[in-house]
């Protein structure tokens, strides 16, 4: 079988790769080595579970590239890994650039490779900066080593995406070289490619989960193409190699018995790419299947065709019936396939959704509360659809739709209280100060109410506003009958004997009685 | 007492060579006199008086105090280092500047207890400070704080140490604050939340999950359901829970209950209109600790019931006011129940003398009996109350009506151990007070509408019950002057009594009742021969006074004022109604600062500028009745004043009412029957 695909393959490469050779304008000083370097040489690579999938991939191409005159002068013994993928980049951009056929834009091609070199370079030099403080400080924390990792990884991936998007355009032109005889099988052998020269990106972290399970995203919908018209189980071989692998990994499946589906691991970066579906004409990438197969109609008529718009349809062959389970890339994860209790995730968005969610960073901030923060965009808008709704707040900053699931919540939790939503304590608040505010407006109006018993002088200088109301009742005579006042004066001193001194209105020199304390007369208590 | 202060004051004065006889004296000596002054807040005032010394001791040594206004606060509070206990409800304006004093000063941190169940203005900025800063708050009355929302009780929550706490009313609060109050104060004992109608089930479950230690919960009318009645159950402390009018409660989900709690001794399931017998017997049966259960309007009491009570062979006492209860349930009380305490089956429909002779004679160590508007109870039951509960301390008949008057000897003869007798409104005459008389214990007599007893029978009880403390007289017509003149000599202690409608009292009664001294409520309502030299004399006999009706003794005018606003500093409450009090006397009376409450209806006398004088003056007004035709004269700025200063305006709008012919009662009574 391995032959037989090998045999394909080198038959399809050649094919492929000096087909270009003849038409191309461009001086290929490099041409020789793509026999060597090209995609049948990386398959077997990356079927062999006993090594790293990218790195012996690589390793392999590489050796094979090596022997090829070093056109970019680069140094061929550099055992970074790194540096290697940056050299494979360069060959494959070379690649895509003698694959490209009559209509590509050589100088936009160049341009691009061009900046691509560049950024290889600095990567290079960065590369090379982190060996040598290697070298030196061999105390060095995990954190930071995984940092530079994860730095270099991301300035990868982006190279890869441009070299994606640059090889994009040469595909096609493959494609069309075979465009005669038009049959199932060399459309394959056209997407494996393109799967093929996608891996080398979405592969990256092989080193990382240390198992060779990266296969490129459009290998899966792929796998089921392979049980196309022409009934080439050619194809199906590597996976059926994996399948055996996982197989004895994931023994301890849950619902479903172990065997009974198989398991496919994405990588992280292509768990995070924004496109998994790239249109192999213009490279415009796209979420699903569907609307590439949709947008491939606007390249052309045989796109168009019931079986192109068709659905890849799935169940046809044997290897096709069984279930495909996923693991997540992430090692320690309980949906990683390497878990005791694996559990596996179901369809790719099951994997993406739960990759972002669980080891990604919660990078989507709601815009109203700004409290609130998603890795997963549908969640954010999921969450700014009831953001605000949620009105049952918990002293830990947790928001609940309904009352019962706050109330619930804090009383499983010990020192959570209920968090009353701030608006409602200021309103609160401002209706105080304003009852405060207008029950001092009240008692300044009262102040100065001009009774008709007031005679004297108003004294509204002070404060002691019910007082001074009361002082300013200089003269009672004025008001009540003196027969009334024949009695009443010879109490009323001490009776209006006020603490504050200002209550006395009522000829305090007609006082009989005991100067009370000021204190006693407003206080009364009892013992308790 | 005062002799000795007066002769000491004299001594330092005169002689300079000689030492205060005080200062030999350990200070916890004199505390421990001035803890004998207890009783009357003005013999703690002169003691304080007597010298400096006196004063630093006295303020050292007062734990409670009860200030009138707000605005002398922070004075008390740094004259009262010690004071433990605030009680505010004299003052009906408490902004959040005087909780911030109180927070502030010197005893914040000693405070225990405060009660703002009267007060109102404040807001949860100074609950919030004091919470925070009076950390050894146990205890607070919030009731009545019908303003207070959530912050508030979210404020409330920073006092951790807090154990008893009355939010009656909160009307506001919902179950958010209640949370933020069941997690922040969780060692609390006491929680009163009755009315708190924006309280559910949610609240009062967490509640009852965070507050462990819960001793008494009152979830009384509250919208709760059958939710979160099982997490109350669970409490392991709870002794007294009162679910009165919970409509939320019904049969089902008392049914469901797996298992009651253990330690709860007091059951209140009044006017649950949703539980019936069956739900009842669920939780009776759930409970058998119980000692104390009332099911007050509620389901008609049956003989299954009944017979579930037995199971409870703690219980103690035991209310039903206001059910049908059937004869059959009755019998099996008396055949099956333990034997019971307290009785009460006030308003209870069905009692027939049968029946209910039959229970008492099983119950003989009742202490307690309410039978009150029992109307089918005669003579029969009366003759079996007295034979075997001999024992009784208190009984409610009121309203017996078929009681016939030779039956109220036996009170007398045989149940010589009452403190407390309620017989308005029936035939009681003469003979029966006399034999009531040998009951010496006698603490509270009611014999309002006891139209057949004459001052010949209150003369008897006044040669022997020299205990009494409250006499109720209110329309028993046939009560004249002799009779007030002995209960006077021969009850001391009497602090209230109520002679409304008794035409025949005189000034000279009055001034024979000057000489209860601790006297503090005198109703005397359409009395028309008093007039204001009688109120003057009991003025300065009764310094204690502070609740005085005068409404209709039309002899009462600003002479009668006078005297009342000098003497009477603890005047709260007074009805002048249909006085000839004019604009003078009501002036004279406003200086009294800590007149709270007035009612001022139909005074022939007053004048707008009068009330407005009045009304400023008097600072303290918590509460003032008026015509309605006042509301329309009185400006309206005044109105908003006075009611920033606290006060509720209550505008009545009677036509004058001529005094009623005196028969005319009695006439109305004949037709009632």
């Amino acid at each position: 079988m391995e032959d037989l695909e090998m045999d394909d393959e080198e038959t399809l490469c050649a094919e492929t790769w000096l087909k270009p050779s003849s038409g191309n304008s461009i001086p290929q000083p490099n041409q020789p080595s793509f026999t060597n370097f090209t995609l049948p040489k990386d398959q077997p690579a990356c079927e062999d579970p006993s090594l790293l999938d990218f790195g012996v991939r690589i390793g392999t191409s590489f050796s094979k590239y090596s022997l090829a005159p070093d056109h970019h002068g680069q140094s061929l013994q550099s055992n970074n890994s790194n540096r290697n993928q940056g050299n494979v980049n360069q060959q494959i951009n070379e690649a895509l650039q003698v694959g490209k056929a009559q209509d590509w834009d050589p100088p936009a091609m160049l341009n691009n490779l061009s900046f691509l070199e560049q950024k290889i370079h600095q990567l290079q030099g960065m590369v090379h900066i982190i060996g040598v403080r290697r070298g030196q400080i061999l105390q060095q924390s995990d954190e930071i080593a995984m940092q530079q990792q994860q730095m270099i990884t991301a300035d990868l991936t982006s190279i890869i995406v441009q070299l994606i998007s640059t090889a994009g355009s040469l595909l096609p032109l493959v494609k069309h070289n075979f465009a005669g005889p038009t049959d199932g099988a060399t459309g394959q052998h056209n997407r494996q490619m393109s799967e093929i020269l996608c891996n080398p990106g979405l592969g990256l972290n092989a080193t990382n989960t240390g198992e060779s399970h990266g296969r490129g995203g459009p290998n899966i919908p792929n796998q089921s193409n392979q049980a196309g018209p022409t009934g080439d189980t050619a194809h199906s071989h590597p996976l059926d190699e994996r399948e055996l692998k996982e197989e004895d990994d994931a023994d301890e499946g849950e619902n479903l018995p172990p065997g009974s589906y198989e398991i496919l691991q994405l990588e992280k970066e292509e768990i995070l790419a924004p496109h998994t579906h790239f249109c192999t004409i213009c490279g415009k990438g796209f979420k699903r299947d569907a609307n590439l197969r949709m947008h491939m109609r606007g390249h052309g008529d045989e796109y168009k065709t019931p079986e192109a718009l068709a659905k890849p349809n799935k169940g046809n062959g044997s290897e096709a019936m069984l279930l495909k389970r996923y693991s997540c890339p992430f090692v320690g994860c309980k949906r990683n396939k390497d878990h005791k209790k694996f559990q596996p995730l179901k369809t790719i968005l099951c994997v993406k959704n739960h990759y972002k969610r669980t080891h990604c960073d919660k990078s989507y901030i709601c815009s109203r509360c700004n409290t609130k923060k998603f890795s997963v965009i549908a969640d954010l808008k999921t969450h700014e659809k009831h953001c605000g709704k949620d009105k049952w707040l918990c002293s830990c900053g947790t928001t609940f739709s309904r009352k019962d699931k706050l109330f619930g919540h804090i009383a499983l939790f010990q020192g959570h209280t209920p968090a009353i939503p701030l608006d409602e304590s200021k309103g609160a608040e401002g209706l105080f100060e304003q009852g405060q505010a207008t029950s001092g407006e009240k008692t300044k109006v009262a102040q100065s109410i001009n009774f008709s018993f007031h005679t004297g002088s108003h004294n509204g200088s002070g404060v002691k506003n019910i007082m001074d109301v009361k002082g300013s009742i200089d003269d009672p005579c004025s008001y009540f009958s003196p027969i009334n006042m024949n009695s009443f004066n010879e109490f009323s001193g001490a009776a209006f004997d006020d603490p504050d001194g200002g209550f006395s209105f009522f000829i305090p020199d007609s006082c009989n009685y005991d100067q009370k304390n000021d204190l006693d007369v407003v206080l009364q208590a009892s013992e308790q | 007492m005062k002799k000795r202060k007066i002769a000491d004051c004299g001594q330092e004065q005169g002689l300079e060579l000689h030492q205060n006889f005080f200062n030999t004296l350990s200070e916890e000596i004199v505390f421990t006199i001035l803890d004998f002054l207890g009783d009357n807040p003005l013999d703690k005032k002169s003691f304080s008086l007597v010298c400096k010394c006196f004063y630093s001791i006295e303020a050292v040594h007062r734990r409670a105090i009860r200030p009138l206004r707000t605005e002398h606060l922070p004075k008390i509070l740094s004259r009262y280092p010690n004071a433990e206990r605030l009680d505010l409800t004299l003052c009906p304006r408490v902004t959040d500047a005087s909780l911030v004093a109180i927070s502030s000063s010197p005893c914040g941190s000693s405070l225990r207890s405060i009660d703002l169940s009267r007060s109102r203005f404040f807001s949860a900025g100074g609950l919030s400070r004091l919470a925070s800063e009076c950390v050894n708050l146990t205890e607070i009355d919030l009731s009545n704080a019908t303003d207070l929302r959530d912050p508030g009780a979210a404020a409330l929550a920073g006092a951790r140490n807090l154990e008893r706490l009355w939010l009656g009313r909160c009307k506001l609060i919902t179950d958010m604050g209640i949370g933020c109050i069941a997690v922040g104060c969780q060692r609390l004992k006491l929680l009163n939340l009755k009315w708190c109608l924006g309280i559910g089930d949610l609240g009062v479950g967490l509640v009852a999950v965070k507050c462990s230690e819960l001793r008494t919960l009152d979830v009384s009318y509250l919208q709760i359901s059958n939710k979160c009645l099982p997490s109350i159950l669970k409490l392991p402390y709870l002794e007294d829970l009162v679910l009165e009018g919970c409509f939320g409660i019904d049969d089902d989900s008392l049914s469901t209950l797996k298992h009651g709690c253990k330690s709860l001794k007091a059951l209140d399931i009044s006017s649950c209109q949703n539980i019936s017998h069956i739900g009842l017997f669920y939780i009776i049966s759930r409970h058998e600790g119980l000692q104390h259960l009332t099911l007050a309007h509620g389901p008609p009491v049956t003989a299954p019931l009944a017979a579930s009570l037995r199971k409870l062979t703690m219980l103690q006492s035991i209310k039903l006011d206001g059910c049908s209860v059937t004869c059959s349930a009755l019998k099996v009380m008396g055949s099956y129940c333990v034997s019971l305490g307290e009785l009460s089956l006030s308003k209870c429909s069905g009692i027939t003398d049968e029946a209910f002779s039959f229970l008492v004679t099983r119950q003989k160590q009742l202490k307690r009996l309410d039978i009150t508007c029992c109307r089918k109870i005669t003579d029969v039951s009366l003759a079996h109350i007295t034979s075997s509960c001999t024992g009784l301390t208190s009984l409610k008949m009121e309203s017996c009506r078929q009681v016939s008057k030779e039956a109220f000897v036996l009170i007398g003869q045989r149940c010589n151990f009452l403190e407390e007798l309620d017989l308005t409104d029936n035939e009681v005459d003469d003979e029966g007070l006399k034999s009531i008389g040998r009951c010496s214990r006698l603490i509270v007599l009611k014999l309002g509408i006891c139209l057949n007893i004459t001052s010949e029978g209150l003369s008897h009880i006044s040669r022997s019950c020299s205990k009494l403390v409250e006499l109720d007289l209110y329309r028993s017509s046939g009560i004249s002057e002799s009779g007030i003149v002995a209960i006077a000599h021969g009850c001391p202690s009497l602090e209230m009594i109520n002679t409304s409608y008794c035409y025949g009292i005189t000034d000279n009664a009055l001034m024979s009742l000057s000489k209860c001294t601790k006297l503090h409520t005198l109703e005397c309502r359409a009395c028309p021969l008093i007039t204001s030299l009688g109120l003057g004399v009991i003025t300065i006999g009764c310094k204690q006074l502070a609740k005085l009706d005068i409404k209709k003794c039309n002899k009462i005018d600003d002479a009668g004022m006078i005297p009342l606003a000098h003497f009477s500093e603890n005047l709260r409450q007074i009805n002048l109604s249909y006085t000839s009090v004019t604009d003078a006397g009501l002036l004279a009376l406003a200086s009294i600062s800590c007149l709270q409450s007035m009612t001022i209806l139909h005074l022939k006398g007053l004048t707008l500028s009068g009330l407005t004088a009045a009304l400023l003056a008097c600072g303290g007004l918590a509460k003032v009745k008026l015509h309605a035709t006042f509301r329309s004269c009185l400006p309206e700025t005044l109105l908003e004043h006075l009611e920033a200063r606290g006060c509720v305006f209550h505008w009545r709008n009677k036509p004058f009412q001529a005094e009623l012919d005196p028969k005319c009662w009695t006439m109305l009574g004949d037709t009632l029957q």
